[in-house]
């Protein structure tokens, strides 16, 4: 197998081949995504927001779980970088008449494409597809069930970078629903790399994963006491879809002790930023006063997001 | 082999310099390429007595071998302060050689706007030409063996030198 057997992201020269997840990525991999995404940002305040670098390869947003927001920005990074895109929804189409994904993916390869942008529900499922596809084709994981979503743990890396400078004197905490947030897996995952030496989760013990002390975090079931005097605070969506039996008692118990409102962000650093991956529940997990107020970096995010995709996407496929 | 002597860069900038002086203005859109350019460029912009702020390029987002050497690491951030539209620009590179940085340089600054003209400027120009494209200024012309190159370097104090090195 000409990938690396350790780590299957990554081909034999230690190059980024697919992006699958955060963890087990080399720090200097991760700052190269950053360092290429900030010249990026460049490019999309231009006249022309457009750079040929992909031009002629068709990149396929392969969608097995409804998403609107993080398909658009895949979407609208490819065309940037000049690519083809074509958008697939597959559960409307291909699984409802009983094809396997694996056929989906062969199907589509023989149509000529260069890259396969995935988002399933199922843990595991663009590693299933990178392991099938021919050794010239690039996945990159757009969010795999509680695993991992790597371009949304990037972009927040770099919200963190561009407004913190250096992860080594940083504390930061990750509040709300961890137990079913890949995205929080990933920005762990990307903390730790880069070297920040405090990270905090915040949440009730129903939204804790079983032993998540063992990826070097520290817990706070308490919000007041987690948040105090960190520089950034990263909160997450209540995933209500993802809810299955009585987790929680209800969503205003849960603003009451886990949403941030200025009270409680008052207690982190007077100069701490506040991030949330969207989409955001107002009155749920963040009060609008936060998510509208002065230390919200949450539009930012968003602005960052396509440069870091346009990142992924232009050095997989240049390896 | 003891290395081919080669021109004192900091000699030639100034003799490039003598020739762009008649032929440029304050309100001249000085651009140059990372990274050596940029050194060039910053000099020449002191000495010319450009108003117009300092442009920079990294073509790597328009490089025509993207499909086969990938993207370099280390890309730096283009940035053009000024208004391209209607602009007289000069392009500034170390050393001109197959003319595809030009291109490529030429291709990004079109999607900054139209500029009114766009000229070259380089220090070196050692030949080899794979595009019909040309110096209007150069510093000197200079022949080198195919797989040799021309590098030019910056020291801790800002000089300037020209070193040959091999593929």
């Amino acid at each position: 197998m000409w990938l690396n057997p350790a780590n299957p992201q990554l081909n034999k020269n230690g190059e980024l081949h697919h992006l699958l997840s955060l963890e087990g990525l080399p720090a200097d991999v991760l700052r190269q995504i950053l360092d290429t995404a900030a010249s990026f940002v460049g490019v999309t305040q231009r006249e022309v927001k457009k750079v040929p670098l992909l031009r002629g390869k068709a990149v396929f947003n392969l969608f097995f779980e409804p998403s609107t927001r993080t398909r658009t920005t895949f979407e609208i990074a490819a065309k940037r970088l000049s690519a083809d895109v074509i958008n697939l929804a597959i559960n409307v189409s291909s699984q409802s008449k009983g094809e396997t994904v694996l056929d989906t993916v062969a199907n589509l390869s023989a149509m000529q494409a260069d890259m396969f942008i995935v988002r399933h529900s199922a843990s595991g499922a663009p590693y299933l597809i990178a392991r099938h596809v021919a050794p010239d084709i690039h996945v990159v994981n757009a969010g795999d069930g509680r695993h991992a979503h790597p371009t949304q743990g990037l972009l927040d890396m770099y919200t963190i970078r561009h407004y913190k400078g250096d992860f080594t004197k940083l504390r930061v905490a990750i509040v709300g629903d961890i137990l079913h947030s890949r995205v929080a897996r990933s920005q762990i995952h990307a903390l730790t790399t880069l070297g920040c030496p405090e990270i905090r989760v915040i949440g009730p013990k129903t939204l804790l994963p079983a032993q998540v002390d063992r990826l070097g975090v520290q817990v706070y079931p308490d919000m007041r006491q987690g948040l105090k005097d960190v520089d950034v605070v990263m909160m997450l969506r209540l995933q209500n879809e993802r809810m299955t039996g009585a987790l929680l008692p209800s969503a205003q118990e849960f603003y009451k002790y886990y949403g941030l409102t200025d009270d409680k962000l008052a207690l982190a650093r007077a100069d701490a930023i506040v991030l949330h991956p969207g989409p955001m529940n107002r009155g749920v997990e963040i009060d609008s006063s936060v998510a509208d107020g002065k230390q919200s970096v949450i539009l930012p995010q968003v602005t960052f997001g396509i440069a870091i995709r346009m990142a992924v996407m232009s050095i997989l496929a240049g390896n | 082999m003891p290395a081919k002597p080669l021109p004192d860069a900091e000699q030639l900038l100034a003799s490039l310099t003598d020739r762009m002086r008649p032929s440029v203005g304050p309100n001249t859109g000085l651009v140059g390429i990372h990274t050596g350019g940029v050194w060039l460029a910053e000099r020449l912009h002191r000495a010319l007595g450009i108003q117009l702020p300092l442009g920079t390029l990294d073509v790597s987002f328009y490089r025509d071998d993207f499909s086969r050497k990938g993207l370099r690491r280390n890309v730096k951030s283009s940035d053009i302060p000024f208004d391209i539209d209607g602009c007289a620009v000069v392009i500034v590179d170390d050393v001109l050689y197959t003319g595809r940085t030009i291109r490529a340089a030429m291709n990004e600054l079109f999607d900054y706007g139209r500029p009114a003209s766009i000229r070259l400027a380089a220090l070196v120009d050692r030949g080899g030409r794979e595009l019909p494209i040309a110096a209007e200024f150069v510093g000197a012309t200079i022949t080198v063996q195919p797989g040799e190159n021309i590098e030019l370097t910056r020291d801790a104090q800002g000089r300037l030198a020209l070193q040959l090195t091999r593929d």
